[in-house]
Formats: structure tokens, C-alpha cells, sequence
């Protein structure tokens, strides 16, 4: 994982001092509260429904236990002993206090952490696949990108006022699993098909929100020392072409949209042409720097199988169950990545209290080279695990509420908070998780049911993602009452799709009942083998939106 | 009024005029369309152009060498579009003086200077509020950065790469 130097950690430190000052300026009326908003904002500072919240970075989801401890305790100190990890792989804290945000700010800085530009019209954090570094399918390992492109994009002097916030995320693997046709820049590491040579494909204009559009091809091959200024060229020619006139059209996606992806491919082209690219692309030497953080860890040789794991499996079903759903299948023999949920039945999608918190890092320390990841999906993964050890992470797991067997199932549900919490808010998300958790908690009807998606946002701006679950819940305000939108058919993969609406919106209560019609629709119809997706792509909306029709009509 | 480059307050030497032919001195700070469209334009005038928000780099090229100052206008703090465009004239080739005109906020001071431009004019409440030491701390407030190209030869990416040279060395 990265190491600071002493460069980044007295970028951050200036930064801390930087806001502190800004903070007093503010006080002192030399600034504006609308001039010292989007300063609050790229600090991480929202103002919410019923206090300040605070979102930390965790670029690309990487984590040491050093650092997740040092949450548990800002949890304990200066919030109410808990805290919620985000779909852009944040972790949030939503009892934050004005006057504590400098010293919290000192303490994120300590373990090489910041809340730099997780909020605010800028680059946002940049993300990555959850598995980076191990999964079987990778081509190249993302981490070492995105951390370029982090150092690059942070206190970027052009790109910190853009016309509206700007996210980007980096694939390595054969299979996409950061979701970067959800983003306003994708890069995607690929091989040459002639050379090998290892290099990128730019995607760009992909976004939820109230106007999802899927990310297309801007690059279809961009040579490797290129990126920064490529990606320069792009942001560039955003900045100047992108509207301003309407915050709901100001993203990229708009801009790519309005004015035709040729257009503004030969755009991007003409502005990179232009750029001096001995300067502004990043040196060689720097990524090679980066990139030696990111080498394997000492890996054991170890058999394909461990019979450990197999004879405890044969004597705890629960185990088995965990291990079934809870394992990702790792690059290295003997090896797994091991998601542990943040999803108990009832639960609040993505929360972990600081006990759990100091319970992970302990794992992580002792099974996992002292290092774990955070995942959009509002999950952590541990990912360098002997399956030898899983038994004994079980059971520690289990004994802090974190062994839920449900990584991939129905009550693995991504959630934002919701109106419980967010000032954007039309409606409440996470009591609609809990319901749904509720209703399908039976592990033996989860398997039966396997692999599906129920994604929540409590209001357009989807930071639930639910355009793109296989069932996707909007939460809406209708005549002063709260209202959901069902739409079926979502997909974050490698067969991006955007749901499609099933019918008029519906009361809370009502939620659990009509997505149990749609999931029967799926059990009674399935061929062998088929997940839910697949069902739904064969037959189409039709059987599920007469079977929806039933449960609208008498809410009606 | 608040004029301002890396060393300090400036006095504003430019007349501003909306027609050239309306112009008393020989320092004329013009629209740039005024200035393009005007015949009265004679040899030891030195000219600044306002530019347009809508205005293309391409059109503004050939004009380099004419003009002493070029000004672009900030319609508020949050709009950041100005430091791109004056990105586009260094890139290509602009060497006159280069000024950010507008509401802007001190924090926004070493990003003006390293998008290229010379100096910075805040006027009305802005200029009231932020007295020039806001402005001057504001330029040492964050001694490092990571970009390379933004007009410093000590980013650093270029400092750790002169730390392994003398260590290999």
C-alpha cells in the first residue's frame, strides 16, 4: 500500500492549516458563508439535516488497520461511536462538530488521511476495483494509477472549480468492477491487441443522477505516459465547454450528451495536441515509485485446497454458508479476498461501529499483511487471506456481528443514508433496507434466491446507485408523502445497463411485498442456472411489470 | 479596487474605455471586439483586451503581439472556467500580462498565478472584505504541489526525482 513521503504529508498538514484559516476568515466576515462554502465542501463538510457530517478519502478504498483504528477513535471522541462507509468507498461521520473539524482533520493527517476534495465541484476521490492486486482476472493492478492520479488531481489549480463535481475510476481486471461507465471519467487498463503493450482506454460521460447515462469510449487505446495530460486535455475542454446555467446539466455527461461524443472526442483531441506532454505528463520514474508500494506481500506457497477449511466446513453450516458467498476467488493458490459484510439483517447498509472497527484492524494485522479494502458495494474485504485462517476469522467475525453470509445475496443491499441524515433528501432509504433485510433474512431462501442486487437512493441524485441494480428503489416525496420507484434490470457490470421503471411509486410498507412479486416472477420462471438478471434479460419487463401491476393497483 | 501581483499591490496604469476613440492616455484597456473592429488604433498606443467569456483562444492568436494585457473576466468566485482559458493562452504563446478580473476569493490567489496569469483585480464587497495581507499569506499557505507543468520547475514530483538523482548520484 502507499506510503506518504514527506511531500504528501506536508500537503495535507498546510491543508489542515489551510482550512483552519478559512474557518477564522469566516468567522471574522472577511468571507462570505457563500463564498466559504464550496471551501467548507472540499473539506468534506456538509451541513445536514441535524448536524455537520464529515467525509474522509479513502482513495481507492485502501485501508491499513492503522488507519481504521485511528477512525474507531474519531469515532469515540468527536462522534456517536460509529460511522458509514459510502458507495464512492468514503467513510462518513454524521454527528461531526465545527469546532472539533481542525483537531479531527490533525488526526486524519497523522495516519496519512485527509477529507481533501470528497465534496465540492473538483476531482473527487478516485476509485478503484475492490480487488486490485488479487483478483484472478487482473490484467494490471489499478492501484497504482489511480494513486498517480490522485497526487495529480489533488489542489489541482485549474481543476478545483469546475462547473460541477467530477469522479473517476480505474479498472485493471477483465471484468469491470468499478463501475466506470458510472463515471465521469473511466480509465481501463488494457492490452494492445498487436504490441501487448499495456496502456488505457478512456471512457467518459457516464453518471447517475437524475440523467443516468452510460460512460462511452473516448480513447479506445491511449499510450501509458500519455494519461495525465490526456486527462488534462479532457478536464480542460470540460472547463471551458461545460454548462454553468443549470446545476442539473453542469456535469460532463451533459456536455458529451449536448455536444455528441465525436464532437467532443475531436475536442479532446485538438486540446491534447496542444499540451506539452514532456511537462505535463506525469515523469516515468514517479508511476515506477508509486508502484513499487503496490508489489504482492510475502505470499506462502500453499496448496490449491486447504483441507483445514474443508473439514470445518463439513462440521459448521454457517461456515459454509460464509464461505460460499464470502469469498472471492484470489490470484494466489491457497489465498481468498474475503468481503466481510456491513449488511446484518435489519441493519443500516455500510455501517460499523468503532468496536468493529478495532476488531477489523485486528484481522487485518494478523491474516491480511495489515491491510483491507473498502468497497462501493459498502462492504469491507480483507485480501490477502490463507484459507487455511478463514475458520478462525469467522469466528472472531462472528463474534463482533460482522460474519453476515450475504456478500452478492438479496440483503446485500447499498443504501445512502437517506433523509435520516442528508439535507437532499426526498425520502428515507435505510428503514427501506431494513424492511427488505428483514423480509428475506432466511439464509436458505438468500441461496435460493442467489445473486442479485437491491440498491436504494432517497432521492435523484442516486448515491445509491439504484439505476443500476438488478432492482433499484427511488425513494421520491409525493404529495407531502414518501414514494418509491421500482425499476428493474440495472447492471454495474460488464453488461451495463440502467433499470427500467416498473410502474407508479409506491408507499414504504409496500416496498417488501412487490419486490417479493418480482422475485417470484424470477424463481417460478428461471431456466437452470440463470440469476435473476439473466431471467430478466430473456423475457423482458413484461411477466414482472403485470406482477408489480397487482400490488399497485391496491395501493392505488 | 484591489490590484495585486506575486509581490504585492499594483497601480492600475490602464485606462478603460469602451471605444477605443473614446480613449484620453495611451494605456487603452478595451472589449477585445472594440479593439479588433477599431481603425483608430495608432502605433504607440499600448493595448489590453477584456475578453469576452464566449470568446475562442483561436480568435484571439493572431492579436498576440499587440497586446500588453489580456483580462479575463471571473463572473463569480465558484466559476473557475477563467484559469482554463488562461491556460489556452500560455499554451499558446501569449507573453504579455495576464490579468483575472472578479469577485475572487484570496485561496484562489496561487491558483491564478499558476494558471498564468500576472495579477489579479477584486473589485466591489470582495476587495473590501480581503485586505491585501489575506492575498499575500494566501500564496504561502500550501509550499508544495504535485502538477508539473503549472509554471514551477519544484513540483513535487520534480523534487523527489532530484532526491533519488543525489541519492543514484
Amino acid at each position: 500500500m502507499y506510503r506518504y513521503d514527506q511531500f504528501d504529508e506536508r500537503l495535507v498538514r498546510e491543508r489542515v492549516a489551510q482550512f483552519a484559516s478559512q474557518v477564522e476568515r469566516r468567522i471574522a466576515g472577511a468571507l462570505t458563508e457563500e463564498e466559504f462554502l464550496p471551501l467548507r465542501l472540499k473539506n468534506g463538510l456538509y451541513l445536514q439535516l441535524h448536524s455537520y457530517m464529515l467525509r474522509i478519502a479513502v482513495p481507492y478504498g485502501s485501508l491499513r488497520a492503522r488507519q481504521l483504528r485511528q477512525l474507531a477513535r474519531i469515532a469515540d471522541e468527536y462522534d456517536r461511536g460509529y460511522g458509514h462507509f459510502t458507495t464512492r468507498t468514503n467513510l462518513q461521520f454524521h454527528w461531526a462538530k465545527l469546532k472539533d473539524v481542525p483537531t479531527v482533520l490533525g488526526l486524519l493527517a497523522d495516519v496519512e488521511m485527509h477529507c481533501i476534495q470528497t465534496s465540492g465541484n473538483c476531482v473527487r476521490n478516485v476509485t478503484a476495483d475492490h480487488f486490485a492486486g488479487v483478483a484472478y482476472d487482473e490484467i494490471e493492478d489499478p492501484r497504482p494509477v489511480a494513486e498517480l492520479i490522485r497526487q495529480w488531481s489533488s489542489l489541482h489549480p485549474e481543476f478545483e472549480w469546475l462547473g460541477r463535481k467530477f469522479k473517476i475510476a480505474v479498472a485493471g481486471a477483465a471484468h469491470d468492477r468499478a463501475v466506470i461507465k458510472s463515471h465521469d471519467l473511466g480509465v481501463r487498463i488494457v492490452r494492445d491487441g498487436k504490441t501487448g503493450e499495456a496502456g488505457y482506454e478512456i471512457l467518459v460521460g457516464g453518471g447517475l443522477g437524475r440523467t443516468p447515462m452510460a460512460g462511452q469510449t473516448l480513447r479506445e487505446f491511449l499510450p501509458r505516459e500519455d494519461l495525465l495530460a490526456y486527462i488534462e486535455a479532457a478536464l480542460r475542454v470540460y472547463n471551458l465547454d461545460g454548462r454553468r446555467d443549470n446545476k442539473f446539466k453542469a456535469r460532463i455527461k451533459i456536455l458529451v450528451h449536448e455536444t455528441g461524443i465525436e464532437a467532443f472526442r475531436a475536442e479532446v483531441e485538438k486540446e491534447f495536441a496542444r499540451i506539452d506532454k514532456t511537462k505535463a505528463n506525469g515523469d516515468p520514474a514517479e508511476l515506477a515509485r508509486i508502484a513499487a508500494y503496490f508489489t504482492s506481500p510475502p505470499y506462502e506457497s500453499l496448496p490449491e485446497v486447504s483441507r483445514k477449511l474443508e473439514e470445518a466446513q463439513a462440521k459448521d453450516v454457517e461456515l459454509s454458508r460464509f464461505v460460499e458467498h464470502n469469498l472471492f476467488r484470489h490470484k494466489r493458490k491457497g489465498y481468498t479476498a474475503l468481503t466481510i459484510s456491513l449488511k446484518p439483517i435489519g441493519g443500516t447498509p455500510g455501517d460499523i461501529s468503532s468496536d468493529q472497527m478495532r476488531a477489523v484492524a485486528d484481522l487485518a494485522e494478523q491474516y491480511s499483511f495489515d491491510e483491507l479494502r473498502v468497497s462501493h458495494a459498502q462492504n469491507l474485504i480483507l485480501p490477502y487471506v490463507r484459507l487455511d485462517d478463514v475458520p478462525e476469522i469467522f469466528a472472531r467475525l462472528k463474534a463482533h456481528d460482522l460474519a453476515t453470509p450475504n456478500v452478492g445475496l438479496i440483503t446485500d443491499i447499498i443504501s445512502c443514508p437517506g433523509l435520516d441524515y442528508c439535507a437532499l433528501a426526498t425520502a428515507r432509504s435505510i428503514p427501506v433496507a431494513q424492511a427488505l433485510s428483514n423480509r428475506f433474512a432466511d439464509p436458505a431462501k438468500q441461496a435460493e434466491i442467489g445473486e442479485i442486487s437491491i440498491k436504494i437512493s432517497g432521492c435523484i441524485n442516486a448515491c445509491g446507485h439504484h439505476h443500476i441494480g438488478n432492482i433499484g428503489i427511488l425513494g421520491l416525496e409525493k404529495k407531502g408523502a414518501e414514494s418509491y420507484q421500482i425499476t428493474i434490470g440495472g447492471d454495474p457490470g460488464d453488461d451495463y445497463a440502467l433499470g427500467e421503471l416498473l410502474g407508479p411509486g409506491l408507499p414504504a410498507e409496500k416496498v417488501p411485498e412487490a419486490v417479493e412479486r418480482v422475485v417470484a416472477v424470477y424463481l417460478a420462471e428461471r431456466q437452470s442456472g440463470e440469476t435473476f438478471i439473466e431471467t430478466y434479460r430473456r423475457l423482458g419487463l413484461a411477466p414482472f411489470k403485470s406482477a408489480f401491476k397487482e400490488i399497485a393497483d391496491v395501493a392505488a | 479596487m484591489l490590484l495585486l501581483d506575486r509581490h504585492g499591490p499594483r497601480e492600475d496604469i490602464w485606462e478603460r474605455a469602451e471605444y477605443i476613440c473614446q480613449a484620453e492616455t495611451n494605456h487603452i484597456l478595451a472589449p477585445f471586439g472594440a479593439i479588433v473592429s477599431s481603425d483608430a488604433i495608432t502605433d504607440d498606443m499600448k493595448l489590453g483586451a477584456l475578453l469576452e467569456p464566449d470568446r475562442a483562444v483561436e480568435d484571439v492568436t493572431p492579436f498576440f503581439d499587440r497586446l500588453d494585457l489580456i483580462v479575463i473576466h471571473f463572473p463569480s468566485a465558484a466559476n473557475g472556467r477563467g484559469f482554463s482559458t488562461a491556460r489556452q493562452l500560455r499554451q499558446a504563446g501569449y507573453k504579455g500580462r495576464l490579468r483575472a478580473f472578479g469577485p475572487l476569493i484570496s485561496d484562489q490567489f496561487p491558483q491564478a498565478l499558476a494558471c498564468g496569469f500576472d495579477e489579479v483585480e477584486i473589485i466591489g464587497a470582495a476587495a473590501a472584505r480581503q485586505p491585501v495581507e489575506h492575498w499575500m499569506e494566501a500564496l504561502k499557505r500550501i509550499s508544495v504541489f504535485y502538477q508539473r507543468d503549472y509554471g514551477s520547475e519544484d513540483s513535487i514530483p520534480d523534487r523527489r526525482a532530484a532526491l533519488a538523482g543525489a541519492v543514484d548520484a
